[in-house]
């Protein structure tokens, strides 16, 4: 068959698989967040969108380069998740769950607007912080900014993987999100470990954001909103709760919307997203990779 | 029955004075232009509040995309009277059959979901909605149908939103909206007792989003305009807000809610910037104390203050 068609598809499955990475990022804090309180955190994309924004300030102010920026935007976000859980969640612990729900997407309103008060809401341009070197192979293009989201994702994953699988605070936090109560009782602190999940989370968050600046080279307040949204499309994709879900519904969705954008029309792209979202959720609800658990009467 | 049809009474009574004396300051210009419009966006928002509660409050199911059928009904009314010349009349029976139809077809697959998984759908289908209306050319796409005449007025928001609340507190007391509050309380046990739980949540999702429909023909045919971005998440929040601030399962506490926000809203609207930060704050502050809204799941009622004092004497 033609050759362009093949081309345009790997094409967009590189562009896919570069903005899905930045997905998996959000979408790893999300999911250990729900795992650990079952609360969507609504606030986790503007949380993101810090993250870009402590990154701008550290590149184009401080003139830090990428990697000193990088790690100061992930501190910064992991202190604000912190903040944000110990301020608005830890108090309503026991409160019904739809008003912690409400306390999340008030703090995300909170976030954005408070950033645009700070930082107006016109977009700012993010510094090139790498010459925007373009490779062919071929016929196909990648360019630098690809190649380092896709390495520090990469990174940031096995970093967390490793985080989870092999410490004492990782084996914490699988033991309470298995069952709280339980990992109560056995002397773990909770209150300890679910700030830690939370400062783990944001940091991701903080990345991506740092990592979206670099590859559209601008950002704004409102620019989490979105991505928020489809980060938690894409835990749920993976199976709530999952970490290895999170990475692979962050990536399957990337790719979804690059072909959706490169073969159909751009502005179906979001609408895209959502329609994997219910079709995953009439079908599988546990999502790729969870299990089928049962529900006792 | 008579007592009831009394209490009805007075209800009716208690509209037809609320009624007269704002109508009374908006034709003696004592309300303004600006307090005018807030007074419809009040009326318009009460309906969107209290049908959602429907959903959230009374069945207890999830529903956070009711922006989606607000935008059918909008746009649904605007074809309705710009499009094809019809009277308003028409146009609001037309978008809240269109939103109601639609709730319905989209309800019967997905109130099979719970909890947050349904909240996550709701809100994907809500968005969808609004992106296929971005892509209809028909519609005006992205720049918004324009040209609407304004058809609504104070009075028809008012008079609708009283038909409205009267039906609303009807299906509560009604079988099948105590079906709907057992399906609440406990699906499961719902189930047990021989209630059709698949039907009566269908039923409540189907009359919230047509009344959601309704809303929407009000507000286009206000605002001159249906445009996709009034129509975002943000606005399903909004309404989401209002329900849960005012408490959840009570009717009286959306009014209030939907009342109490959107004049927060709009007296804070000299102060743009601040607006929005003040706004989420009191959303946060309230949750924190009063985490089951202002009226938790009670109705405001003569007969709550009696309750209240014959209580206090008691101990």
């Amino acid at each position: 068959m033609d050759s362009g068609f093949m081309h345009q598809f790997v094409q967009q499955l590189i562009n896919g698989v570069s903005l899905g990475s930045i997905y998996a990022l959000i979408a790893l804090g999300y999911t250990m967040i729900y795992g650990i309180l079952k609360l969507i955190n609504f606030a986790h994309g503007d949380v993101y969108m810090l993250g870009a924004y402590i990154g701008f300030f550290c590149t184009s102010m401080l003139k830090l380069s990428f990697l000193p920026s990088i790690i100061v935007a992930m501190v910064g976000t992991a202190l604000a998740g912190m903040i944000i859980e110990r301020v608005a969640y830890r108090p309503m612990r026991n409160a019904p769950r739809i008003a912690i729900l409400i306390t999340a997407i008030g703090v995300s309103f909170f976030l954005e607007n408070a950033m645009i008060l700070f930082a107006s809401p016109q977009p700012r341009t993010f510094p090139a912080v790498f010459s925007a070197t373009v490779y062919h192979f071929g016929a196909l293009v990648i360019n630098s900014q690809q190649i380092v989201i896709l390495v520090s994702a990469i990174v940031l994953m096995i970093a967390l993987t490793y985080i989870v699988n092999y410490t004492k605070i990782g084996k914490a936090m699988r033991a309470v999100s298995f069952d709280a109560d339980a990992a109560r009782l056995m002397g773990i602190n909770i209150d300890f470990v679910i700030s830690m999940t939370f400062a783990l989370g944001s940091a991701l968050a903080g990345a991506g954001g740092v990592l979206v600046g670099i590859y559209y080279n601008s950002i704004e307040p409102l620019m989490g909103m979105v991505p928020g949204i489809k980060a938690f499309v894409a835990a749920v994709l993976g199976g709530i709760g999952i970490i290895p879900g999170a990475m692979m519904g962050g990536i399957i969705l990337g790719v979804v919307e690059a072909l959706v954008s490169g073969f159909i029309s751009s502005t179906f792209r979001d609408a895209a997203a959502f329609a994997i979202l219910i079709i995953i959720l009439l079908y599988k609800p546990q999502g790729l990779l969870g299990k089928n658990v049962r529900e006792k009467v | 029955m008579n007592s009831l049809r009394k209490a009805d009474l007075k209800a009716f009574v208690a509209a037809a004075v609320i009624f007269a004396v704002i109508y009374g300051l908006l034709q003696a210009e004592v309300i303004g232009a600006f307090w005018e419009l807030n007074l419809v966006l009040i009326g318009i928002n009460i309906i969107l509040a209290t049908s959602l509660n429907m959903i959230n409050g009374y069945t207890g199911q999830f529903s956070i995309g009711h922006a989606g059928f607000l935008a059918v009904g909008a746009y649904v009314g605007a074809i309705m009277t710009v499009k094809l010349g019809f009277n308003m009349a028409v146009a609001l029976i037309a978008g809240t059959a269109a939103a109601g139809l639609l709730g319905f077809l989209v309800g019967l697959p997905t109130l099979r979901l719970n909890g947050d998984y349904l909240a996550i759908a709701t809100l994907g289908l809500g968005e969808i909605i609004r992106i296929c209306i971005l892509n209809i050319d028909y519609v005006g796409g992205a720049a918004g149908l324009m040209g609407i005449p304004r058809l609504t007025s104070f009075p028809l928001v008012f008079w609708i939103m009283v038909a409205i609340l009267f039906f609303i507190k009807n299906f509560k007391n009604s079988a099948h909206g105590r079906a709907c509050l057992a399906i609440r309380e406990n699906e499961i046990a719902a189930d047990t007792m021989g209630i059709d739980t698949t039907k009566y949540k269908v039923m409540a999702f189907t009359l919230g989003a047509a009344f959601a429909g309704t809303a929407g023909v009000l507000f286009s045919h206000y605002f001159f305009i249906a445009h996709p971005a009034s129509f975002t998440f943000m606005r399903s929040f909004d309404i989401l807000t209002m329900v849960v601030l005012g408490g959840l399962g009570s009717m009286t506490g959306s009014v209030t809610g939907a009342i109490v926000l959107t004049f927060i809203s709009a007296a804070l609207a000299d102060f743009p910037q601040w607006r929005m930060i003040i706004y989420s704050l009191t959303m946060i502050i309230l949750m924190l104390y009063r985490p089951q809204g202002l009226f938790g799941s009670k109705e405001l009622s003569m007969q709550l203050f009696r309750s209240l004092k014959i209580g206090g004497k008691k101990q």
